[in-house]
């Protein structure tokens, strides 16, 4: 065989392989293209549904808006006038008093998850466990636990009902976001206080629950918005009414309750009035998401410059 | 110590110091109470709920026995009282079968698309619209679903599945109507997709960087990276992202009773995709507050007590293989 005849065999095959690994390149590219399409796709099937709530919402929700609506009680069912004032004051009631109870709840079982609890391990995985089934039962199942427990024993649907079974609710995602924060606390600003000679409890309270205060209020921000919407167990804890507040043992009102009450009647001016109170409850939900970014942000920075 | 206590005798120093020894003693000792009180009270209310759950349900186990899982009557008529659960617990399942079947893919797609295809930070403003969006009460999708979706479904994809293939295929057989099995499926996806996306994202964000290169290293296309160095990792870790979308799925109340047509007894279960239904939790929702005894109050605590088992089941799996996960990475971190 001469020279020249390999070069040629050389050639060809180098041409060859080139071939075929821009072939298959392509191939594969194109592959990666389509992928990235059906990918993109995804995101806008998902966006055209969740986008269409938010207008939905806003379009119809603007109109039934008015001084009357935010703060006179319902009219008759099937009358045009009446707003939701009740069930206004009837959220911000219950979910107050739920985060009276359960947010220091909450706070404090964080702070045994994260500080006390290496001395005693078992009960801590036991706590964690439970926290998280806890976060898992269904609202509706914890409204019937509050029925039974508060509702039959008092004699009455009542507003203790509610705040009682929305701390349930509460509570782990509390303790949860707490034991996280606090965990983040940098262990020398621990030692360096213990040097100082401060019991372990000032130590807790002042440097580690103080410092992570942005991070603790982030949790009960959550926390907030879920309960605010929660429905289904305040049917069978405050049951509605369309009167204002009346006292600790008569049943009150609520938005994402109204909401449900308004949507179910066949009158096409009590579903404007439910698309109004969704309009108040979305943003009220939407707020305080917005408010937790900021938190969460500000809680990043803060860490950021003592470690 | 501050210069004035040296002017102290010896003696009285060490009374100061213990004094102040015992005063931290106490606030230590309260301190802790108050913390294993709180742990405690967190403890205590997972047994009141299964507690109270059981208590509830004793008289209709004592009267159906378990009959009250496999029967499918449901009368609250006094004196022809039956009551069975197995028509809502096909309900949930089948509700949330659909839901799951159509939000697994979608979200694990988004959620590989916002934290690998496109730039940093178009893909924190897509995760902070979908953090939003995990945070709307589900009563707002209920009432969108009510008013809105169920047309869309109902005249662009039933009305062509069911007199195209109607005839044939027994699951499109029933004629759409809009408030069925198939509507509630659909909008239980939409609504657990922003949540499942979530967790999957944190999921696949908290690979080693070291694995997607050595894959970008061998010539891996961004798809193949994704296929040979983030999914098969991931694996555990987005099923148990999709479990807890199951539990959320399956435990929803609000959304489904207003959308899925509450049939009654026999007529619960299912036979095509589009007939009416009724879920565990919609059941107790609608007719709670109606309960016409206390047999019928005790039946549909019996309900919830089913429901709470099944999603304790879910959850608790859930978290075995996050942790699993989670135990795994930080070997790898090592």
């Amino acid at each position: 065989m001469s020279k020249d005849s390999i070069n040629n065999k050389n050639n060809n095959y180098k041409s060859i392989i080139h071939e075929t690994i821009t072939k298959n390149s392509s191939k594969r590219k194109m592959k990666n293209n389509l992928i990235t399409i059906l990918l993109c796709s995804f995101v806008i099937i998902a966006i055209i549904p969740l986008s269409s709530i938010l207008i939905e919402v806003f379009k119809n929700g603007v109109g039934a808006l008015s001084f009357d609506f935010l703060f006179h009680p319902p009219g008759s069912i099937g009358s045009q006038g009446g707003g939701v004032g009740p069930a206004i004051q009837g959220t911000l009631l219950v979910v107050g008093f739920a985060t009276i109870i359960g947010a220091p709840v909450g706070i404090l079982a964080g702070v045994f998850l994260s500080e006390y609890s290496s001395s005693s391990r078992i009960f801590a995985y036991f706590l964690r466990l439970f926290n998280d089934v806890l976060t898992g039962i269904p609202s509706i199942v914890i409204g019937i636990v509050g029925y039974i427990t508060i509702v039959l024993t008092l004699g009455s649907f009542s507003i203790v009902a509610g705040a009682f079974v929305l701390s349930i609710i509460m509570i782990p995602i509390v303790a949860r976001v707490s034991e996280e924060t606090l965990k983040l606390v940098p262990n020398t600003l621990r030692e360096a206080a213990y040097g100082l000679g401060l019991p372990k409890w000032k130590v807790v309270w002042h440097i580690v629950i103080k410092g992570s205060k942005s991070g603790i209020l982030t949790g009960i921000v959550l926390a907030i918005s879920r309960i605010a919407g929660e429905t289904a167990p305040l049917i069978m804890t405050i049951l509605g009414t369309s009167l204002f507040f009346g006292g600790f043992n008569s049943p009150v009102d609520a938005l994402p309750l109204r909401i449900w009450r308004l949507a179910s009647q066949p009158y096409p001016s009590a579903h404007e009035q439910g698309w109004g109170a969704a309009l108040l409850l979305i943003l009220l939900v939407l707020s305080l998401s917005i408010a937790l970014r900021m938190f969460a942000q500000k809680r990043s920075i803060t860490f950021k410059s003592t470690t | 110590m501050p210069l004035k206590d040296s002017r102290l005798t010896h003696s009285e120093l060490v009374k100061k110091l213990d004094l102040r020894n015992k005063k931290s003693f106490f606030g230590d000792n309260f301190f802790k109470a108050l913390v294993i009180g709180a742990s405690l009270y967190t403890l205590l209310m997972v047994a009141l709920v299964l507690f109270a759950l059981t208590e509830g349900s004793i008289p209709i186990f004592v009267k159906e026995g378990f009959n009250f899982i496999t029967g499918t009557n449901w009368n609250a008529v006094e004196g022809r009282e039956s009551f069975g659960a197995l028509p809502y617990i096909i309900g949930t399942l089948v509700s949330s079968a659909i839901a799951m079947v159509i939000a697994v893919p979608i979200s694990v797609g988004i959620a590989i698309f916002i934290t690998e295809m496109i730039p940093k930070r178009l893909g924190t403003v897509l995760s902070f619209v979908v953090e939003l969006l995990a945070a709307v009460p589900s009563i707002i999708y209920g009432l969108w679903a009510l008013f809105v979706f169920r047309f869309w479904i109902r005249d662009y994809i039933e009305e062509p599945l069911h007199n195209s293939f109607g005839e044939y295929i027994s699951i499109f057989a029933r004629a759409p109507f809009g408030l069925d099995v198939f509507t509630a499926g659909i909008v239980l996806a939409i609504m657990i997709i922003p949540i499942i996306t979530a967790v999957s994202r944190e999921v696949i964000k908290a690979i080693p960087h070291s694995q997607k290169e050595a894959a970008y290293a061998l010539g891996a296309t961004r798809w193949e990276m994704v296929r040979t160095a983030i999914l098969p990792s991931s694996k555990t870790g987005l099923m148990g992202a999709s479990f807890l979308g199951l539990g959320r799925a399956i435990g929803e109340t609000m959304l489904v009773t207003l959308i899925i047509g509450n049939a009654i007894g026999l007529a619960a279960i299912p036979t095509s995709l589009f007939s009416q239904s009724q879920t565990l939790s919609s059941i107790i929702a609608n007719e709670f507050n109606e309960a016409s005894n206390d047999l019928h109050l005790s039946a549909l605590i019996g309900l919830g007590l089913v429901l709470f088992i099944i999603t304790v089941f879910i959850n608790i799996m859930a978290i075995f293989i996050i942790s699993k996960v989670s135990k795994s990475y930080s070997n790898l971190r090592e």
